[in-house]
């Protein structure tokens, strides 16, 4: 019997007004030393983490918007956005920053690590989880 | 007398700025600060409650709270203005009150 479970991480609030994003991102990156099968969901106000451009000097708070991009190298590469959030707050996907990994059962070809879903596609994924964890 | 209202939660996170819109008295200003920029957004569900109220209350953004965001000022919903922090004391000072909506 294996041991690898399935980790879920719901990411439902903005970043920089709570410290909900950051302290989730951090977790993420923490659990993904245990080699366990993680996956991604940005639902609500969550799907504000991944926009493009964020620059926040004029604002005196750090911009860890960046460090989404280093998830791929950590195996973490199932980022679920849901669909009807971004459609309701007037984004796209092309909104979102292009976070990509490299699949070493391909030849390490480039893939995105985005993948926008609907609520009942969301549904689905979160229920197959062994655990969830909400920020 | 006009009063300034700020409004620093998210439109789809609480029901501040809907509140706040609800409540302001016509002639007075609306300044979205923090997590309220989301606010401004253009084809937001909640756009229209934004673009409904312009005719009584005049809006404001808060240019860094939207870099740091990454919105950039052609999402924005026509007739917001943009303001940087001195925007944000001059508006502090040309209005009689001012009301922290939180």
């Amino acid at each position: 019997m294996s041991d690898i479970k399935k980790f879920m991480y719901v990411n439902r609030k903005a970043p920089y007004g709570t410290i909900y994003a950051l302290e989730s991102l951090e977790v993420v990156l923490i659990g993904a030393a245990f080699e366990q099968d993680v996956a991604l969901a940005f639902v609500d106000d969550g799907v504000y983490q991944l926009t493009k451009g964020q620059d926040t000097k004029g604002i005196g708070v750090k911009n860890f918007s960046p460090t989404y991009n280093a998830l791929g190298d950590y195996d973490v590469n199932k980022i679920y956005v849901e669909k009807e959030s971004l459609e309701s707050r007037g984004l796209t996907v092309d909104d979102l920053m292009p976070l990509k990994y490299e699949d070493e059962d391909d030849d390490w070809a480039e893939k995105d690590s985005i993948h926008v879903v609907s609520s009942a596609e969301l549904s689905e994924i979160m229920d197959q989880s062994d655990v969830v964890l909400s920020f | 007398m006009a009063m300034l209202h700020t409004v620093n939660k998210s439109p789809t996170d609480r029901n501040t700025l809907e509140s706040c819109i609800r409540l302001a008295k016509k002639g007075g200003s609306v300044l979205l600060i923090e997590d309220g920029v989301y606010g401004a957004i253009k084809g937001a569900a909640k756009a229209d409650v934004v673009s409904n109220a312009m005719s009584g209350l005049s809006f404001y953004v808060l240019g860094p709270d939207l870099k740091a965001r990454g919105i950039s000022e052609d999402k924005l919903i026509d007739g917001i203005k943009v303001v940087d922090y001195n925007g944000f004391v001059d508006l502090v000072t040309e209005h009689d009150t001012t009301q922290s909506w939180l």
